[in-house]
């Protein structure tokens, strides 16, 4: 069932993706997507509304970038729990710590091993 | 001193018209895999052309078109006059950095994808004014270089939409010359600059369709000729969609030119190739018209071209910014001698 | 002034030409294909997440784990030139994910790498990366700052 919701779930959020794109006839690129999917889901998140949907979805909510925004806002909400003020400073990057620096390492060495092909 | 040689508001004429002793095309593999494959002198079958980057790759291109078509007419360097070039790309250094392996004086020129008309009405201009015997035309554009520039890295994941237009990967060159044997050019028609207030960068045909359709409607009244006085009226690189709406203009004000209209981005590819709306770029008008078009002249297919090298004047600065795109079209009459 | 100014109301009919000739998205069939890839990604990173799990992580590790082998695939993919093609037929299936996010890191950096380390990979790898973590890091602080006032 965990595959089955994961499947649905990260496929609807893509779909809304597209439509962001394809009903704005394509001013709306990659890049907006992106910001808009990570600025959407930290807000959904800080809400408390992110949360159920990871639950039922697992991947289907995490893997989509509304899920790397949700990591942001929870890490930056516990941070202020545990550490008060320097908390919201510390806590949202720290819980996406791996993710950023897989990005930037693995994107850094494909950089340097491949050519690209155009 | 009044003007001589000029007809109307926008059209030039030539008292004895540049002949086009040679010309040579090379492109990439899209275009080599296209249609008009045949057509073209050389073509690579690497995007890279032998080199290390695509800027370095779009100057190999128009470098070995340049060569060739020196070499199609049995002249040397020192036998031009001049060399006007241009192309796409910021400062647009393949021109500049061609011309720096060529020792022939060098004027640069951008006009977008119409700068091979641009170019080639120029030196027929030089040429006819009595400045120069013989004059060398190029212009190039390369998929990957224009891409990275004007839209995105070529290895982003993204959506093309369908009015988007394919890059041109390929240079063309021309030998004008005072005499000789080849087809003439015989008018140049200048265009105005116009901006009907389109600002989709991946909509050109729809930036330029205005630009081409004035200078068609401009040529044919200060020329009084009738349209069907041509084989064939073509555009550069308006593209399917482009082409539609240059149609739908040029009816609006009373032309059909429908039934001898073509588009040098719509002849270049094939459906099959997954390029939206066609070929687009400096290289588009300028390897069809070196390679098809005078190929369909010299057998006798066609008698008299006119040909609209169309152009969407836009940076990546001023797209980022909002602003509204200006369009360029200029007119060649060229006919087969 | 001349008369190569277009006019407002020129602009205007022109506009609504252009619209009538445009083609329109094939909306229905990029959702179809954004939906399918999506999923499938997704799905891809449910069976990492269980595997993870099953070597004992912990949530946070397994879910760290999946994100930064999605993150490793997709910037192989990229290196060899193939999840351009991904995007280009799910469209926004390959946006979305992370592995989107890698993409649009790792073509901004391979694609300027003739400009030298530092301004070419270096500075390039942020292109589009750098505003999704300004955007994300922000509206995130903003949460914290809010919920330690009004807690």
């Amino acid at each position: 069932m965990a595959f089955f919701w994961a499947f649905v779930i990260g496929g609807a959020l893509c779909v809304i993706g597209q439509l962001l794109m394809d009903l704005t006839s394509y001013k709306f690129t990659s890049a907006h997507v992106l910001v808009t999917f990570v600025t959407a889901g930290a807000i959904i998140s800080a809400f408390g509304l992110y949360q159920p949907l990871v639950k039922l979805a697992g991947a289907g909510a995490t893997v989509p970038l509304t899920g790397f925004g949700h990591l942001l806002a929870q890490g930056a909400l516990n941070g202020v729990k545990e550490n008060g003020i320097l908390g919201a400073f510390s806590g949202g990057v720290t819980a996406a710590a791996a993710g950023i620096t897989a990005a930037v390492v693995f994107g850094y060495l494909a950089a340097l091993a491949f050519k690209p092909r155009g | 001193m009044g003007v001589f040689k000029k007809n109307g508001s926008q059209t030039v004429w030539f008292e004895n018209p540049p002949v086009i002793i040679s010309t040579a095309s090379v492109v990439g593999p899209q275009e080599g895999e296209g249609p008009l494959g045949k057509t073209f002198d050389k073509v690579f079958y690497d995007t890279y052309c032998d080199e290390e980057t695509w800027e370095k790759a779009e100057q190999r291109l128009m470098l070995e078109a340049m060569k060739k078509a020196l070499q199609k007419a049995n002249l040397q360097e020192k036998d031009i006059d001049f060399m006007l070039a241009g192309d796409l790309l910021n400062q647009i250094v393949s021109a500049n950095f061609t011309a720096s392996a060529l020792s022939i004086p060098f004027l640069g020129l951008y006009g977008a994808c119409s700068t091979m008309y641009e170019g080639m009405a120029l030196g027929a201009m030089l040429i006819d004014g009595g400045f120069a015997a013989r004059v060398l035309v190029g212009a190039s554009s390369h998929y990957s270089t224009a891409e990275r520039q004007f839209r995105f890295p070529t290895e982003l994941g993204v959506q093309r939409p369908m009015t988007a237009q394919w890059t041109v990967t390929g240079a063309g060159a021309v030998v004008l010359a005072e005499k000789g044997s080849g087809p003439v050019i015989t008018h140049a028609t200048i265009g105005r600059v116009i901006d009907m207030g389109q600002a989709d960068p991946q909509d050109m045909g729809a930036v330029m369709a205005p630009a081409a359709a004035d200078t068609i409607v401009r040529h044919l009244q200060d020329t009084g000729r009738a349209y069907d006085y041509y084989d064939l009226i073509y555009t550069g690189d308006l593209g399917t969609y482009g082409k539609k709406l240059a149609d739908h203009l040029l009816r609006q004000q009373g032309y059909d030119i429908s039934d001898r209209f073509t588009d040098c981005g719509i002849l270049i590819y094939s459906g099959a190739q997954d390029v939206h709306a066609g070929g687009s770029g400096c290289g588009c008008s300028a390897v069809v018209t070196c390679g098809y078009l005078i190929e369909k002249l010299k057998d006798g297919s066609y008698k008299r071209l006119l040909g609209i090298g169309t152009g969407s004047l836009h940076s990546p600065c001023s797209v980022q910014q909002g602003s509204t795109i200006p369009g360029i079209g200029h007119a060649l009459v060229i006919e087969a001698r | 002034m001349s008369e190569a100014i277009v006019s407002e109301k020129q602009r205007k009919e022109y506009a609504a030409i252009v619209s009538r000739v445009k083609p329109k998205p094939r909306v229905w069939r990029n959702m179809f294909w954004a939906f399918v890839v999506g999923g499938l990604i997704c799905l891809i990173g449910q069976v990492f997440y269980n595997y993870f799990l099953s070597l004992g992580l912990s949530l946070n590790q397994a879910g760290a784990a999946t994100s930064s082998s999605l993150v490793f695939i997709a910037a192989f993919l990229t290196g060899l030139g193939l999840y351009d093609e991904v995007s280009r037929f799910g469209g926004a299936g390959g946006i979305v994910p992370i592995t989107g996010f890698a993409n649009s890191m790792v073509a901004s950096a391979l694609e300027y790498r003739a400009e030298g380390l530092i301004f070419g990979v270096g500075a390039r790898l942020f292109t589009i990366a750098g505003p999704v973590l300004v955007w994300g890091i922000t509206t995130a602080w903003v949460a914290g700052i809010l919920y330690y006032f009004f807690r």
